[in-house]
């Protein structure tokens, strides 16, 4: 994968004010439930761990009692898997919020840097390689054109002459295809408009696969692998927790973070501030800013999938 | 008690029928149990290391399984194709033959399941997707409504074979009342189970390749050709072998019926070819990439052909009567539709649905080692499940094998019945 870094580029992310409150109250109450699961968990030992997590349910069936047994079993899992504490939040939808998120292709340089922090950010397997934000490189001549699209470019020096670079990542659509195929509901839209996956009940049947038309979901084909030094032990029980092999899974605009105020990752880091994100509620909000304002555009508008994650032209 | 008792002899009879049989019977089991257990092995590779064991990857995220998968679901289906004209105009040579289409619809279905359970990365979490102990997400996904469906077929085939068999051997006469409807009903169901397998893919606007309304009265036409031509084979096969008579009218006739689904078939196909090529829109690189490759990519090209031209050969020699009532030609017209259909609607369905995937890009995707073990492994235990099933229902279907009398002895020594 390139690295291509452009000296001219300052990063700049304007602050937002659409994502205020934070989940607080109830990550507490998440902790309190797991340090008590912890003591039981080392008393009876960890053998019964996979029969809880075989005989799990769906997690919009589970009591919250269950959900913080859950996040106990996991946390005690990943301190056996990687030796290293791991915290695994579950911090609800905030009220009033629903998250948008708007790209500006004039500035996008293809850079690839969001692509790497999001790897870094949502504990992605390093090998295999799974990667949930893919850049596109397009002719200029050509618009938005597939036929023209390259994912593997690999200039010394990006932005390329005559091209112009397009990143896809989940859209996080208001009628999720993908949702409406899963035949087990493993996967659903939160009502801050995250589109999530538990990992926990997943089948690995792949149909959501077929059913995005953004190839906005990866599969783990293989045991994902990831150095512990390289763990962000910071994670949400829907979001960025290490995932086990053959299941689903996708960009949740950094559920972990979003949720408690913070911006996505590839937000903070992207040099050239063409990444926008906010509260679509917010009548203040940048993202409200830049729908009112610019002329935006939804990829693959004609599938009625409604994203909330927009493109827009900002120069 | 006395339905108890009878039903236990059934099976422990059935069992026996089974255990026995001639050297090339034998050969044949083994054979297929040698390739079970290199299928089994193959796919506990699979397990250990995940699907990565297969060329399965994020842009083309289903293959060889899920293809082989639809293919068999429309042998299934096409097991009406022989019901019908049984039991609605009543005709007397084909009514053993229903027994055997339904006997191949469940050992067709066998293998659909064998296919779906391999496709899935977590197959220890297979109660999720079960009526009542999971979480089906119905009626929104066309996934869980195949599931039903496929199901609720195999029940009713499982259970129409089983009672007619029974009451063979039994020899009271089944009730009527009881079959007549069941059999029936089986007609709509095939249709239904195909119909939804064709709108799981048909369903996807994400996938323009697949989201042609042709789709679904294709799936049905083309499983109306290739199911039978199975049929067509094993029935002669089993003239020579049992001794089941099947008059040759029969046979023929179903070679008729097949000739006009065939040349529909192809009609669909031609239908389906103008409207990509003619109207040229962007959604014209998929079947461009099926019949002519895209960007020197070009593996699936030859395949698409050849099925183009088995297809049409095939319908050539079932329509001339001449051709139809030859045996040689009627055989290697079986042969051709099967050909054909098996890449028509396995491999060349799948792959350019999801080639060029969602973001463009071209992943050529071929079958790894362990794919074509596994396959393998599962068509053999469909050939099992088949043939064990054949070998006790031909005796009783015969009336050679009955409760009150055992084995005829022109068979072997049968064991004396408890
Ligand atoms: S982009 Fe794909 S994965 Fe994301 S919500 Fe839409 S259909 Fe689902
Ligand atoms: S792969 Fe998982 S999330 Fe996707 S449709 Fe299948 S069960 Fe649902």
């Amino acid at each position: 994968m390139t690295e291509t870094r452009d000296p001219r580029s300052t990063g700049s992310t304007a602050g937002c004010e659409g994502c205020g409150a934070d989940g607080s109250g109830t990550s507490r109450r998440a902790f309190l439930g797991t340090a008590v699961a912890a003591v039981a968990g080392a008393l009876v030992g960890c053998g019964n761990d996979h029969v809880e997590d075989f005989l799990q349910h769906n997690f919009r069936e589970l009591s919250k009692a269950e959900v913080e047994e859950m996040i106990a079993r996991l946390e005690r899992e990943y301190k056996a898997q990687f030796g290293r504490e791991v915290h695994v939040g579950h911090e609800p939808p905030l009220p009033g919020v629903i998250f948008g998120y708007a790209l500006d292709l004039s500035r996008c340089i293809g850079c690839r840097r969001c692509v790497h922090a999001c790897v870094q950010e949502n504990n992605q397997s390093r090998d295999p390689q799974i990667q949930w934000i893919r850049v596109l490189q397009l002719d200029k001549e050509e618009g938005v054109d597939l036929r023209h699209a390259d994912q593997y470019y690999d200039p010394p020096e990006v932005p390329e002459e005559g091209h112009f670079y397009m990143p896809v990542q989940c859209q996080q659509c208001k009628k999720p295809p993908c949702v409406k195929a899963c035949p087990v509901g493993a996967t659903w839209r939160e009502k801050d408009g995250i589109v999530v996956v538990d990992y926990n009940w997943c089948i690995g049947c792949r149909y959501c696969m077929a059913a995005c038309p953004y190839g906005a979901r990866h599969f783990n084909w293989g045991e994902p692998h990831l150095p512990v030094e390289d763990l962000n032990p910071d994670t949400h029980l829907l979001g960025n927790r290490p995932r086990p092999k053959g299941v689903v899974e996708k960009c949740t605009f950094c559920i972990q973070r979003t949720r408690k105020g913070r911006y996505p990752a590839c937000v903070e880091i992207c040099p050239t501030g063409s990444r926008k994100f906010g509260n679509l509620l917010d009548p203040k909000s940048e993202i409200r800013y830049v729908l009112e304002n610019k002329r935006v555009f939804k990829f693959k508008e004609d599938l009625n999938t409604q994203p909330n994650f927009f493109y827009f032209y900002g120069v | 008690m006395d339905i108890l008792r009878n039903l236990a002899s059934f099976l422990a009879d059935s069992v026996r029928l089974v255990l026995r049989g001639n050297r090339a019977y034998r050969i044949w089991v083994a054979f297929l149990l040698i390739l079970m257990a290199a299928g089994g092995l193959a796919y506990a590779n699979q397990l250990r290391h995940g699907l990565i064991a297969t060329h399965m990857r994020d842009q083309v995220s289903w293959g060889f399984y899920i293809g082989n998968f639809t293919f068999l679901v429309g042998v299934a289906a096409a097991a009406i194709m022989l019901v019908i004209p049984a039991y609605v105009y009543d005709w007397e040579p084909i009514k053993e033959i229903t027994i055997l289409g339904e006997m191949l619809a469940i050992a067709a279905l066998v293998m659909c399941l064998g296919f779906v359970m391999v496709d899935i990365g977590r197959p220890d979490r297979f109660w999720h997707i079960m009526p009542l102990v999971g979480r089906l997400n119905w009626p929104q996904s066309m996934l869980a409504w195949d599931v039903l469906v496929l199901n609720a077929y195999l029940l009713l085939n499982w259970f129409v074979v089983t009672y007619l068999l029974y009451c063979a051997y039994t020899g009271k006469h089944y009730i009527k009342k009881l079959v007549l409807p069941l059999v029936l009903l089986s007609i709509p169901m095939a249709v239904s189970i195909h119909t939804v397998t064709a709108y799981l893919y048909n369903g996807l606007a994400a996938r323009p390749f697949w989201n042609s309304a042709i789709l679904a009265p294709k799936f049905l036409a083309s499983a109306f050709c290739s199911g039978p031509a199975i049929l067509l084979i094993l029935l002669q096969i089993l003239r020579k072998t049992t001794p089941l008579r099947i008059k040759d009218e029969a046979i023929f006739k179903v070679a008729e019926l097949m000739a006009y689904t065939m040349g529909f078939n192809l009609f669909l196909t031609a239908a389906e070819a103008f409207k990509e090529f003619y109207s040229n829109t962007e959604h014209v690189v998929f079947s461009q990439y099926l019949y002519f490759g895209l960007k020197g990519h070009t593996t699936l090209v030859p395949y698409a052909w050849a099925s183009v031209a088995c297809g049409l050969a095939a319908f050539l020699l079932f329509l001339i009567p001449k051709t139809r009532t030859n045996w040689v030609t009627l055989n290697l017209g079986c042969l051709l539709i099967y050909s054909s259909v098996y890449i028509e609607k396995g491999m060349g369905l799948i792959i350019p649905g999801l080639t060029p995937d969602a973001l463009g890009e071209i992943y050529e995707y071929r079958p790894s080692t362990t794919e074509i073990f596994v396959a393998a492994g599962i068509f053999a235990t469909g050939f099992l499940v088949f043939t064990l099933m054949l070998k006790a229902a031909v005796p009783i279907m015969l009336g050679q094998h009955t409760m009150s009398r055992g084995s005829l002895p022109s068979g072997e020594a049968g064991d004396p019945i408890p």
